[in-house]
């Protein structure tokens, strides 16, 4: 590639030579060492836009959650005009670029699925207009029609069951993280550049499948990647040639996302790792004397605002699954290098101080990549700011590192991803404790009463026998592990027929890994029930027909969350076993098979599907959330709890093992001082034993509960809880999943 | 055979009972029968599990990872003081781990007599730190409390400034009860006289062990009692010089 004049002042060789964001960052940033005193509050302008916002977001919580939905234009990347959040105040805004014509409208996005794009628009009283219907019906196929098309009757039933469930064959896979860096540093003209080289290597001559669908993706991008200029020209930029400055790259950048999220709806639309590389282009003009530290501030503040404005129209099936209306718009902070260096930078501690200068937020998903060796003044600050917001997660980067090198991005929840370089194919969760249940009742549902599961013999002995249980449940998980890699690989075909990722894929290497990431639900119920079956006594309660419907445990039993080896073994034993079979069975386009213990607010919906377990508890009860203790079940505090999930091996879930704690600020300190350092340390006590993630919420259950009886306090318009997986506004959850977040252990021993 | 002690329960996360991230152990009895008691599920003397230190020491060093510089363990009750042997072995052995030891106690079995007394100076030479409770300044008042007098918790409190052992003095505040500002100021005065005082707590009496009365069948004396307003409480700790 040819020197770039808006690279100058910038060191390095193998980033010029070819498409190499990590390459540049290393070469150029500053570590920061010092503590946040340096950082500057919110300009006027960012005032006034954070208020302009904060008044849409009452008026679309005041309509039921959302403002204004698109009926008549197909979202793609030119189909809009520019549009701001405020036409009176646009001059105002460092950072432009709506999704639609209005701010917080929610596009129209039917090549998921046509009954979903219109079903959202009639959930609240929209009405797209039907040539649209016809369009996608009569002319073009899209992902949902095909993959219910090719389902098999099994497959049919193993999802009406709920025993496979959240599976993205009703909404965008998402998951994938475009390196939006490459369009501020490269210019949108080399990237076609160097795609169209891809293009003309891309085979030779002799035209195999996989071929042909290369040159055929490659085409899509190509299309994309010049309708995001075009897109950007709509306000007025030209992002063919590279960002010249801090303000530019702040805006080159955030078109690169904007076009994913224009054109995507995915489950997770992450923004990947931006901070320490924007930071580069900030200190040069920092040092330049070209932008002053509160101008500085007010550009990552406006970057942040647009996040945090990040809408998709969603079907009520969703949103019980994923509550809250959660885009992952997740972003990191943080981390080490290989060469040793922290990666911290003054931009780190800008982005967390977003938090400060415009209130928590749920979004953008921000996330810590911690260890012990991040300097001891930026730890302190995470710590200050979860005990202030309970905004933001910790990802442990001294274990993900060795996997994914020092330049990946978490792209959803907490699943890492080597950015410009890897794609995942999403794949929901496999319920394993309706499976526990499938192998006592011989492959029976226990709700339903189908026969869902190979007619395996069912157990018929009073009381369950710990042996005869696991011979069963290993034979049932075969079965469960083959299906689900099946359907996965299913939806995965139609979802690059018909809802490519033009855009993202764009921003990625043509030669990509793939990673196929299957997920757990109900981890802490089978490891409870399979303890309680060998350590006490558990005694079946069949229905008229013979179908296990409820146990009676008998003694005392160790449960998983209390630092007990006698059932962690068996947590690990269940992770590794399940794994192992998962890697047996062939997966799409070659992907490496993942697996995560994440459930998100699934945990809910799930457990109304599932029936009575030997662990305790009662049929329709939530599930336990990711790979917490199940409710009740930790009895030697906070600590122990920590230890028995950092016993999970990292590699066996490289999809992420979600915890989430909350803790009363009593308990953490007498004082605030004192709470940031205690935070500090259990944050590196427990990632020192090579745990993966944690979630933060330092607040007491009063809080909950008044914010649950008031929610138009104007104090809770803004309180933001994590969960598992992301951050959401309390308020915004369904009374039920309130009412789980309640009940959940809150650690507050005084 | 090693000697056992009478645990209550552990807790693996305390963060308001000494330094730093501690692992709690919590032993079974005490003679005091404190009206505020937030753990009268401890009193009895006999009950509990038996454990040995070496046990205990064991289960608190997994949370090693979780203590940095400044944590450790903090053994507390019911009343520590009430199971010396076992308690000595504990310290010791957690010394020898390097685990700083915090002892928290309202001082209610010591006396200058044997063969008690050796038996606590051995146990202070493994004792980082003492929390002392010091439920009222005034004997009466300490005895219509608690049932006891204190004439023997303020020995100690002078013991431990002899023997050099750094304290921190913990009192908790309960509005009616021990929040008379009179007596806050004579306390704060005695603890003047002390040289190894390195920080003055202020409890706030707050309900929630409440229901451990009722559950054991008793009254609960506080019936009505509110916790302090953090007027109050703020009025204690400048009157006491407390953090």
């Amino acid at each position: 590639m040819k020197m770039q004049q808006q690279w100058q002042g910038f060191r390095g060789r193998l980033w010029k030579e070819e498409v190499n964001l990590r390459d540049f960052i290393q070469n150029n940033y500053t570590p920061y060492d010092g503590d946040e005193g340096f950082l500057a509050g919110p300009t006027e302008a960012t005032v006034r836009l954070w208020d302009a916002l904060q008044e849409l977001q009452r008026q679309e919580r005041a309509q039921g959650g959302v403002l204004d939905m698109e009926t008549e234009v197909v979202s793609t990347l030119t189909a809009y005009g520019p549009g701001y959040l405020r036409e009176d105040l646009k001059d105002l805004e460092q950072v432009v670029g709506l999704q639609t014509d209005k701010p917080l409208k929610r596009a129209f996005m039917p090549f998921g699925g046509i009954k979903m794009a219109e079903q959202s628009c009639q959930t609240y009283g929209y009405t797209p207009d039907p040539k649209l219907h016809q369009i996608f019906t009569e002319y073009h196929r899209t992902h949902n029609q095909a993959v219910f098309d090719a389902y098999t009757p099994e497959m049919k039933r193993a999802r009406h069951n709920k025993i496979i469930t959240g599976l993205p064959d009703t909404y965008g896979r998402g998951r994938i993280v475009g390196d939006y860096r490459r369009v501020a540093l490269y210019g949108v003209d080399l990237l076609i550049g160097e795609k169209e080289k891809d293009l003309a290597n891309c085979g030779c001559g002799a035209m195999y499948d996989d071929i042909i669908r290369q040159r055929d993706e490659l085409a899509m991008q190509l299309d994309a990647l010049r309708d995001m200029k075009r897109m950007a020209a709509a306000y007025g930029y030209d992002i063919g040639a590279p960002a010249a400055n801090a303000k530019e790259a702040v805006q080159w950048l955030y078109f690169g996302y904007l076009a994913a999220i224009k054109t995507q709806n995915g489950a997770a639309m992450s923004v990947g790792r931006i901070s320490t590389f924007l930071d580069i282009y900030l200190q040069r003009d920092l040092e330049r004397g070209a932008l002053t530290e509160a101008e500085a501030q007010e550009l990552i503040d406006h970057l942040t605002m647009k996040f945090r404005m990040v809408k998709f129209a969603r079907i009520p099936s969703y949103n019980q699954l994923f509550s809250g209306d959660p885009v992952w718009a997740t972003l990191e902070v943080g981390g080490l290098g290989q060469d040793g260096r922290h990666m911290v930078t003054r931009t780190d501690f800008r982005f967390l101080h977003t938090l400060e200068n415009m209130g928590p937020s749920p979004e953008p998903n921000l996330t810590v990549l911690y260890s012990e060796r991040l300097p001891e003044a930026f730890r302190r600050y995470t710590a200050h700011i979860s005990i202030a917001t309970s905004s933001i997660q910790y990802e442990n980067d001294d274990v993900m590192r060795p996997v994914w090198g020092d330049d990946y991005s978490i792209c959803c929840c907490v699943s890492a991803t080597q950015t410009g370089k890897e794609m995942q194919f999403f794949g929901a969760r496999a319920n394993l404790a309706k499976c526990l249940l499938y192998a006592i009742n011989g492959g029976v549902d226990e709700k339903s009463g189908q026969q869902v599961g190979p007619e395996y013999r069912p157990i018929t002995a009073e009381y369950l026998d710990y042996d005869e249980v696991m011979a069963k449940y290993d034979r049932m998980l075969d079965w469960l592990a083959g299906l689900y890699v099946n359907v996965l690989n299913l939806i995965q075909y139609m979802h690059d027929k018909y809802y490519y990722e033009a855009a993202e894929m764009a921003l990625i290497d043509t030669d990509v890994r793939r990673t196929f990431a299957t997920g757990i639900a109900g981890f802490s119920h089978v490891v409870d029930s399979l303890a309680a079956i060998k350590y006490a006594k558990v005694r079946v309660i069949r229905n008229a027909g013979g179908l296990a419907v409820d146990y009676e445990t008998e003694g005392d039993f160790p449960r998983y969350g209390n630092d007990d080896d006698r059932a962690d073994e068996i947590a690990v034993w269940l992770l590794q076993t399940f794994m192992t079979k998962l890697r047996k069975f062939h997966t799409y386009r070659n992907s490496e098979p993942t697996t995560s213990i994440l459930t998100i607010t699934s945990n809910v919906v799930y457990g109304k599907a599932t029936g009575a377990l030997p662990d305790g508890r009662r049929a329709g009860e939530p599930l336990s959330p990711g790979a917490n203790p199940s409710y009740g079940a930790e009895q030697n505090g906070l600590l122990a709890s920590l230890n028995s999930v950092a016993k999970l091996p990292y590699t066996w879930a490289l999809d992420g093992i979600s915890n989430t704690q909350t803790v009363n600020p009593g308990a953490l300190g007498h004082d605030h001082e004192a709470r940031v350092a205690n935070l500090v340390r259990i944050l590196d006590g427990y990632f020192a034993q090579g745990a993966h993630h944690l979630n933060v919420n330092v607040f007491g259950v009063e809080k909950l509960m008044d914010a649950m009886e008031h929610p138009e306090k104007e104090e809770y318009a803004n309180f933001t809880i994590r969960v598992s997986g992301y951050a959401v506004k309390f308020i915004d959850l369904t009374r039920e999943q309130q009412m789980d977040v309640i009940r959940r252990t809150c650690h507050g021993r005084l | 055979m090693a000697v056992t002690g009478r645990i209550h329960s552990v807790e693996s996360f305390g963060a308001s009972d000494g330094p730093g991230v501690r692992f709690l152990i919590f032993l079974q009895g005490c003679a005091l029968r404190c009206q505020y008691c937030h753990n009268a599920d401890t009193w009895r003397t006999c009950g509990g599990t038996e454990r040995t230190a070496d046990e205990l020491l064991a289960q608190a060093l997994r949370y090693r990872p979780y203590w940095g510089t400044e944590g450790g363990i903090t053994v507390s009750g019911g009343e520590p003081l009430l199971q010396l042997p076992f308690l000595t072995d504990l310290f010791r052995k957690a010394k020898a781990a390097g685990v700083h030891t915090a002892l928290d106690t309202a001082g209610q079995p010591f006396t200058r007599e044997e063969p008690f007394f050796s038996r606590f100076c051995a146990l202070m030479e493994a004792t980082d730190l003492v929390l002392l409770d010091i439920k009222h300044i005034d004997p009466d008042a300490h005895r219509a409390l608690t049932g006891r007098g204190n004439e023997n918790i303020l020995d100690l409190a002078r013991c431990l400034d002899e023997l050099g052992k750094p304290v921190w003095v913990r009192h908790v505040l309960v509005p009616g009860r021990t929040d008379d500002e009179g007596a806050l100021r004579r306390l704060r005065a005695c603890l003047d006289t002390l040289g190894n005082v390195e920080r003055v707590e202020v409890l706030p009496y707050h309900t929630l062990g409440a229901f451990k009365w009722r559950a054991l069948g008793l009254d609960y004396p506080l019936e009505g009692v509110q916790p302090p307003t953090p007027e109050r409480v703020e009025n204690a700790r400048r009157l006491l010089g407390a953090v």
